[in-house]
């Protein structure tokens, strides 16, 4: 491991501007998966807010939400707080 | 000196020079929670906020570890911030003190050294920055009010050099200096200014390719704080202690500038040497003991002895080659330590300066004193005790004793 990365003299200071957080998918470590019950749902956009990694967006031309996978972690916090119950988590491989 | 320039002679305490010169060094944060023998700094330069003498933002927090924070996140936009503390406080500190550190946050703190409880103590030993001393920040100690005001001035230009970008703590002992009115000559407003000038910032890669100043700026936003796995974790590591070692040349530059505005100096930056070169018995002190250690050591040089003292000023980093160089000569060397590592036998500065003088070729004989904990006080009568027993060892070349404590009640 230590021969193929970079040196100490090579790296930014503190570990800096490694990679950004919008090219480093944190997503593909979930094991349950939001899913949403379009009827029930009354795009009261709590669960955007209540997101903790900005997973759930509101597309205006839409006008719907929509979750990004590639940064959604599977926490179930959106499932929980979700007052008409609309999201349910799912075993990520059924 | 030619250049030096008219300064006014003021009278005041450690802890009211600190604050001068905080409020001299245009320093943007000041984030700070109160403790004794501290208070004084924080407290005088609220008023400097308050009479509207700085341009300072003052951050009162509910406690120093959110001091600290609230520093750090400032010094990662770019300013230039302070904070001081002590004993308890410090330690409440510790966990963002490797933060601070790690993130390559040039904080300056000033620490008026306090024992730490328990028993509860307020007065002056240097347990709470020797337990510190693995944190990453440069420590420097200070003889007196004068070297405290000299010494935070010269700790911003320290810290942000480019080449070194770590924090920087100032010693002082807690009331002998922190509270203890002396002469300060302080330098003109805009002198300081100048000297300290506008921080740098160096550039880093961005994930893009580019190169961006290294700061938290929402127009051109960078990971601070990232996580680093066992894959890169060492190699940050290895970083700070290269910036560490480039901050021994930084010192010194530093102390030579300031030396020749000022008039004053304190050896080479590092370390002062007393009547050092011909030394054959000598002594190694952080702080303001060695204003005593000194007169005791005139009274030696009076009846023949060749006694000298080394009054270390930079123990991070710890100047090991200047140190070997600077001891060769004694052939019996007590070091002091006004603090105590249990069980360690014996203390920090002991265990640094015996390492030091493993390599050198003259293999002196070296014990180690711990003394003044909790504020006790060593007199010149104490303290020559350990010149004669230094003299003592070298005329039957047998050490008795090699962890001896001074003034304790046996
Ligand atoms: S919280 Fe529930 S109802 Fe509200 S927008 Fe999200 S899924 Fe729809
Ligand atoms: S499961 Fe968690 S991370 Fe995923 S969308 Fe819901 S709240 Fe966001």
């Amino acid at each position: 491991m230590s021969s193929r990365g970079k040196s100490w003299k090579e790296i930014a200071p503190a570990g800096v501007c490694s990679k950004s957080s919008t090219t480093f998918l944190t997503g593909d470590w979930k094991t349950y998966l939001p899913l949403r019950d379009l009827e029930k749902c009354t795009r009261c956009l709590l669960c955007v807010i209540f997101c903790p990694d900005g997973a759930i967006h509101w597309k205006p031309e839409k006008a719907d939400i929509e979750f990004d996978y590639s940064f959604c972690k599977g926490c179930g916090i959106c499932a929980n707080e979700c007052p008409t119950k609309a999201i349910t988590m799912k075993l990520e491989k059924e | 000196m030619k250049n030096v320039c008219k300064q006014d002679l003021m009278a005041m305490n450690g802890d009211e020079a600190v604050a001068y010169a905080v409020k001299q060094a245009d320093v943007d944060v000041v984030a700070a929670y109160p403790i004794t023998p501290q208070t004084i700094i924080v407290e005088k330069f609220s008023e400097y906020v308050a009479n509207g003498e700085v341009e300072t933002e003052f951050v009162c927090t509910e406690s120093e570890h959110s001091a600290l924070t609230a520093c750090l996140a400032a010094a990662v936009t770019g300013a230039r911030t302070f904070t001081a503390s002590a004993s308890a406080g410090l330690a409440l500190m510790h966990e963002m003190l490797f933060v601070t550190s790690g993130c390559r946050a040039p904080v300056v703190m000033a620490i008026a050294n306090r024992a730490l409880s328990a028993p509860l103590n307020i007065h002056g030993d240097h347990s709470d920055t020797m337990a510190q001393r693995d944190s990453g920040w440069i420590q420097l100690y200070v003889e007196n009010a004068q070297e405290a005001y000299d010494s935070i001035i010269q700790a911003f230009r320290i810290a942000e050099d480019l080449q070194v970008l770590l924090p920087a703590m100032v010693g002082l002992d807690g009331f002998t200096l922190s509270h203890s009115l002396e002469n300060v000559n302080g330098l003109p407003d805009e002198v300081v200014k100048k000297f300290v000038g506008v921080r740098e910032l160096p550039l880093v890669a961005t994930h893009e390719g580019k190169n961006a100043p290294f700061k938290l700026d929402p127009e051109k936003p960078m990971t601070m704080g990232p996580i680093a796995f066992p894959d890169y974790y060492f190699e940050f590591k290895r970083q700070q202690d290269e910036a560490m070692k480039n901050a021994l040349s930084v010192i010194q530059r530093v102390h030579d500038e300031y030396a020749e505005l000022s008039g004053r100096s304190y050896g080479n930056g590092l370390f002062e040497a007393y009547q050092l070169d011909d030394a054959e018995v000598a002594a190694v002190c952080l702080g303001s003991t060695a204003g005593t250690m000194k007169t005791v050591v005139d009274e030696l040089r009076q009846d023949g002895v060749k006694a000298g003292l080394l009054r270390l000023r930079t123990f991070r980093p710890l100047p090991v080659e200047e140190l070997q160089k600077a001891l060769s000569h004694a052939k019996a060397i007590a070091v002091m330590d006004r603090s105590l590592s249990f069980g360690g036998n014996g203390g920090a500065v002991f265990h640094e300066i015996r390492h030091v003088l493993y390599d050198a070729a003259t293999h002196p004989f070296v014990v180690n004193y711990v003394y003044g904990l909790g504020g006790r006080d060593s007199s010149p009568k104490e303290l020559r005790v350990i010149y004669e027993e230094l003299q003592r060892i070298l005329q039957t070349k047998h050490v008795e004793k090699t962890i001896n404590y001074l003034g304790l009640r046996e």
